[in-house]
């Protein structure tokens, strides 16, 4: 990690509580947008004591899902736009999304557009699966992304 | 013989299981699938770090696997490639190491391993000839690896010039001409002019010549060698031609142009493409499928039209990462390798 940090002063929102399912949300056959957020939004910002949830990071809109294609997209806030975490948040959302969903789903993640300044090679990397997998056999790597992950501390 | 006429379909002969995590690439041994009397064999390399050896017993006609390479290899290995004797193995491995094993009958020993990349190796190919092999990388760089007498083997070239990540390379298949692609969008192709001089990048095929405009991913030659296709994370498969004649008279080399682009057929990132000896091209993808097209103006002036011949919906239950045609004539099998961590043997067949 760098000797200071990338964003000394985030925005901090309350915790939220369980999520009231909305009835017409819910699918028989598909994966609810909701469960996927709820899935994600507990994961720990690589940088601060704070939920993705908590700093913005994600929210309910950024969860996208076609039923018919078994596709999900999710898209994500970085704190700042020269933000060097976001391609580890975008793994952290990689790594959680493997371990809940099941095979046949495509993942596609992308940064909020306009968010970031790196947007393009953000995008690309965080999409190249090849390129995931070799990120998270790094040990080193591994185990931040566990820590965000796993970590229920807060 | 038009196939576009024929009622085909690829009839799935077996499913291989064995591999505990994706399988990234499947090869067909090019001997022993080539001969009669004896059993196919195949290659297959995995995220589980391990390769596995499959083969076809002549009286049951079922694969089974045969040997697995393992505890050499400490991370995913990413592609494997038989040399043309088919008594040697090469692995490349995201330990940044090359794996060369040879086969001993009924073991396989690991000879050598080839080292110097600085992360991980995405690719390793043999030339036609099987005196040298080349393997690219992360870290940019194609290496072109000298096969010298005793197991050993030196490093003849380092080539840069690619921009990022090298996804994979093919030499020819009649020349020692080398060709790369890369997450830079483009494909290099690297050849030395005098028989022992320096390899250098000869041509770039980019967005500006009618290139991909995403990462490139994979690079196959037809039979005669004067056809190339590739596949890209763009969606699209392009062909691409050359004057063979002019480039094996050894005048000067004779530049790849950009044929045409089939695009609007895959749903996903296309990861691999190979030809068939009967010019057939099969693609995987990210979207479970397995494509097969052909030239249905094989002997227009026109410049070739490739077609959609079948589409195999769900042919696994994720990313197809690999598809491989067996080098045996008539047979028409088709290996593919995938996420779901199987490895599947097809058959293109008339329908009954």
């Amino acid at each position: 990690m760098t000797l200071g940090l990338i964003n000394a002063n985030p925005v901090v929102q309350a915790k939220k509580e369980g999520l009231v399912r909305r009835e017409d949300q819910y699918r028989d056959d598909g994966v609810d947008p909701l469960e996927i957020y709820d899935y994600v939004r507990d994961i720990r910002d690589p940088e601060h004591p704070y939920t993705l949830e908590q700093l913005r990071v994600v929210s309910e809109e950024s969860v996208t899902v076609d039923d018919k294609l078994d596709r999900i997209l999710i898209t994500f806030t970085p704190t700042i736009q020269h933000c060097s975490m976001a391609n580890i948040i975008g793994l952290c959302l990689r790594a959680k999304l493997k371990e809940c969903l099941q095979l046949h789903y495509k993942v596609d993640i992308r940064v909020s557009p306009g968010s970031h300044a790196d947007e393009v090679s953000v995008n690309k990397q965080l999409n190249d699966k090849e390129r995931v997998v070799a990120a998270l056999e790094n040990p080193n790597l591994r185990q931040l992304v566990d820590e965000c992950i796993y970590s229920d501390e807060i | 013989m038009d196939l576009m006429e024929k009622n085909l379909e690829l009839v799935e002969i077996q499913k291989l299981e064995g591999h505990t995590d994706r399988v990234w690439s499947v090869a067909w041994n090019p001997v022993s699938s080539h001969a009669d009397g004896v059993s196919p064999i195949l290659a297959s390399c995995s995220g589980d770090n391990t390769v596995r050896i499959w083969e076809q017993s002549s009286l049951s006609r079922s694969w089974t696997c045969k040997t697995v390479l393992e505890e050499t290899h400490t991370r995913t290995v990413r592609s494997c490639a038989w040399s043309p004797s088919g008594q040697l193995l090469a692995t490349a491995s995201f330990d940044g190491t090359t794996g060369i094993w040879k086969n001993y009958g009924s073991e396989f020993e690991c000879i050598s391993t080839l080292e110097g990349h600085e992360n991980e190796v995405k690719s390793v190919s043999w030339n036609a000839s099987g005196s040298c092999l080349a393997t690219c990388s992360r870290d940019k760089s194609v290496w072109i690896w000298e096969v010298l007498e005793g197991n050993e083997y030196d490093c003849a070239a380092v080539l840069t010039g690619h921009t990022q990540d090298v996804k994979m390379v093919q030499w020819h298949p009649t020349m020692d001409v080398l060709f790369s692609c890369s997450y830079d969008n483009t494909i290099k192709v690297w050849w030395s002019e005098d028989d022992d001089g320096e390899y250098q990048c000869v041509q770039t095929l980019g967005e500006s010549n009618n290139g991909h405009s995403s990462t490139v991913w994979s690079i196959s030659f037809n039979a005669a060698g004067d056809k190339m296709v590739t596949c890209s994370d763009d969606l699209t498969l392009k062909i691409w031609g050359t004057d063979i004649a002019k480039m094996q008279s050894g005048e000067e080399y004779a530049p790849w142009i950009h044929l045409c682009t089939l695009s609007g057929y895959h749903d996903r990132t296309i990861y691999s493409a190979h030809w068939s000896r009967d010019d057939i091209i099969a693609s995987g993808a990210g979207d479970n499928a397995i494509r097969l097209f052909v030239d249905s103006k094989h002997d227009s002036v026109d410049g070739p039209s490739y077609n959609l011949l079948l589409k195999k919906n769900k042919a696994h239950e994720n990313d197809v990462n690999s598809v491989q045609w067996s080098p045996g004539e008539g047979n028409r099998l088709l290996a593919s390798a995938s996420d779901d961590g199987m490895v599947k043997i097809w058959q293109l067949a008339t329908k009954p």
